[in-house]
């Protein structure tokens, strides 16, 4: 055991986060949204289906989803790459975002992977390129953007869809700028010390939301998500309504100024280490 | 990022025999904005009057290098710069006005070890951060810059890097003045955690209000430009040139090769790599770079503009 002040170690959360059992995005839309109709494909080069859009209804009103999609069974999460998306994803949610904002729909975002894919054929289509313009566009949106990170939360590739106005975590989910795994073998050199690099990464819903980087956190049943999915799905979808709400009363600028000030303040920096 | 003990190990090859050399400022007359390198590794050693080009292995005179501007005379490889260094050879002389010198980040992790490696890292390079922002002109083309530093570890992006940036293109909006950013980077700073990630948003908004106001951003890629920053500003650019041979990507190598297990083509992830598949403009010797510019300045600065 560690000497984790927290009755669940960040490490444990991790493994919840990762949990074979534990909902993915298409559950939480299947609880979330009617009336969902998937769109496929970014027009450019290909469908990735790490990446699940499409335009629902959120108790009536239209919106459009965006998802990371790791897979339920071992076919079906080979052919969604376990939820690590390709250039073609971050590409299929800028086209859906446009959509979106030309239709006046708020856009919704469901966040799960590990990261972006680190393979040949991501880098040769501009990985990194994809990624920036998916973060600048989020940025600009004039609707609104809410998102909830539900399971892992890794690095840009994350990040990528969850520059929103609001963001939550459901209780058991992580954010961090790399894996536990990645971040211990790139500072120590020794990836077997992950556990280890999860105490000291601050990636638990918790923390995260203690460093002001996310709103809210949503809970989770005693045993993780799963244990009542509908009760998170509703838990979710209070939290997007309570956020529309709220974004709903902004105009046009007022809601991009938010979106900017949100992102802008994270970070402290001055000559006062303790007052940036 | 996962390339960041290949690209230690490139450093040491390359700061070993050239050390002195690559923080001896290029222009002293220009320096005064900049706190000289305080360097506590400048040694005898550092004045070898012999070099080794890590590319071809060439041993060269150190100062036929330096008076190359830090490229190899033999093969054309391009060394790696300091921020003070590409100043130097950047910008009109005597015009750079510093803004944010001694602009510091917290440590948000309280991650051990940090506040450490962070005053080693002030200590040999002599700046406060891994970046250097400021106004200057090129060629006379009034700009306001951003240059990273690779000797600050590996020139990653904390929450320093990513307010010093905003805060330089927030000026260039204010003051309706181009972009020009040189990446050389690691990526996301591993010590503070998520507060890094964050900064890829928080600049690229920056830079989207920038270009939103009808502004010219360019951004110059040198080796390596890798990870949250390839992700981020670095590939926002109107315009993205790049150094010769410049290791360009968002994964490192070593992750790539263990996630798709094989071995990565000739080339992958160099500049010319990257160019031929569509992101970048143009690649431009280090010796041109000013003139090109001063050229792509100039055809931006138009008194009457459509639209």
């Amino acid at each position: 055991m560690d000497e984790q002040m927290t009755p669940v170690s960040a490490w444990e959360r991790v493994e919840h986060a990762r949990e074979a059992a534990r909902p993915t995005a298409k559950t939480y839309i299947d609880g979330i949204f009617t009336d969902f109709v998937e769109l496929h494909g970014d027009r450019r080069f290909g469908d990735d289906q790490a990446v699940i859009g499409g335009i629902g209804r959120l108790e009536g009103r239209p919106v459009t989803v965006i998802a990371q999609e790791k897979g339920g069974d071992t076919k079906e999460k080979i052919a969604r790459n376990f939820g690590c998306a390709n250039p073609e994803g971050y590409r299929k949610s800028q086209r859906l975002m446009r959509q979106a904002e030309k239709f006046g729909r708020p856009v919704l975002l469901i966040v799960d992977t590990q990261g972006a894919y680190c393979g040949i054929g991501a880098e040769e289509r501009g990985q990194g390129q994809a990624i920036a313009e998916n973060l600048q566009l989020m940025m600009q949106l004039s609707v609104p953007a809410v998102a909830v990170l539900i399971g892992e939360g890794g690095s840009g590739g994350a990040l990528a869809l969850a520059s929103a106005n609001r963001v939550a975590m459901l209780e058991n989910a992580v954010y961090s700028i790399l894996s536990p795994e990645g971040f211990a073998a790139i500072l120590w050199k020794d990836a077997a010390r992950a556990k280890e690099a999860a105490g000291l990464m601050r990636m638990t819903a918790r923390e995260v939301y203690a460093m002001g980087i996310v709103e809210e956190v949503i809970p989770e049943p005693p045993g993780g998500a799963q244990e009542d999915v509908q009760a998170v799905a509703q838990a979710m979808k209070d939290f997007f309504l309570r956020s529309l709400e709220e974004l709903d009363a902004m105009d046009t600028s007022t809601l991009r100024e938010d979106r900017y000030r949100r992102f802008r303040r994270m970070g402290d920096c001055g000559l006062d280490p303790q007052n940036g | 990022m996962g390339m960041f003990d290949k690209i230690r190990k490139n450093q040491a090859m390359i700061s070993v025999p050239l050390g002195a050399a690559a923080r001896k400022p290029a222009r002293p007359s220009q320096e005064a904005a900049i706190p000289p390198a305080k360097s506590k590794e400048m040694s005898p050693e550092d004045t070898n009057i012999f070099a080794k080009c890590p590319a071809c292995n060439a041993v060269l005179f150190t100062e036929d290098i330096t008076e190359n501007q830090m490229v190899c005379p033999r093969c054309q490889h391009h060394l790696r710069l300091s921020a003070r260094q590409r100043l130097g050879y950047t910008v009109d002389e005597g015009s750079f006005v510093e803004m944010d010198a001694e602009l510091a980040g917290n440590d948000p992790l309280q991650f051990p070890g940090y506040e450490n490696k962070l005053r080693a890292a002030r200590a040999y390079t002599g700046l406060t951060e891994a970046v250097v922002t400021g106004y200057a002109t090129i060629q006379g083309e009034p700009v306001m810059i951003a240059v990273m530093d690779g000797n600050f570890m590996m020139g990653s992006m904390g929450a320093a890097v990513g307010e010093k940036i905003t805060r330089c293109v927030e000026e260039a909006t204010r003051r309706r003045l181009p972009v020009v950013i040189f990446t050389v980077s690691g990526g996301a700073r591993m010590q503070e955690g998520l507060v890094s990630l964050m900064q890829m948003t928080k600049t690229s908004a920056a830079l989207g209000r920038h270009g939103e106001a009808g502004l010219l951003y360019i951004t110059v890629l040198t080796d390596p430009t890798t990870g949250g920053v390839t992700a981020s500003f670095a590939m926002l650019g109107d315009i993205i040139l790049a150094e010769p041979g410049a290791l360009v990507g968002f994964a490192g190598k070593r992750v790539i090769e263990q996630t798709v297990k094989q071995s990565l083509p000739e080339g992958f992830q160099r500049a010319e790599f990257v160019m031929d598949k569509g992101f970048v403009d143009a690649i431009v010797p280090r010796r041109e770079l000013p003139g090109r510019l001063g050229q792509l300045l100039r055809l931006h600065h138009q008194e009457v503009r459509h639209g």
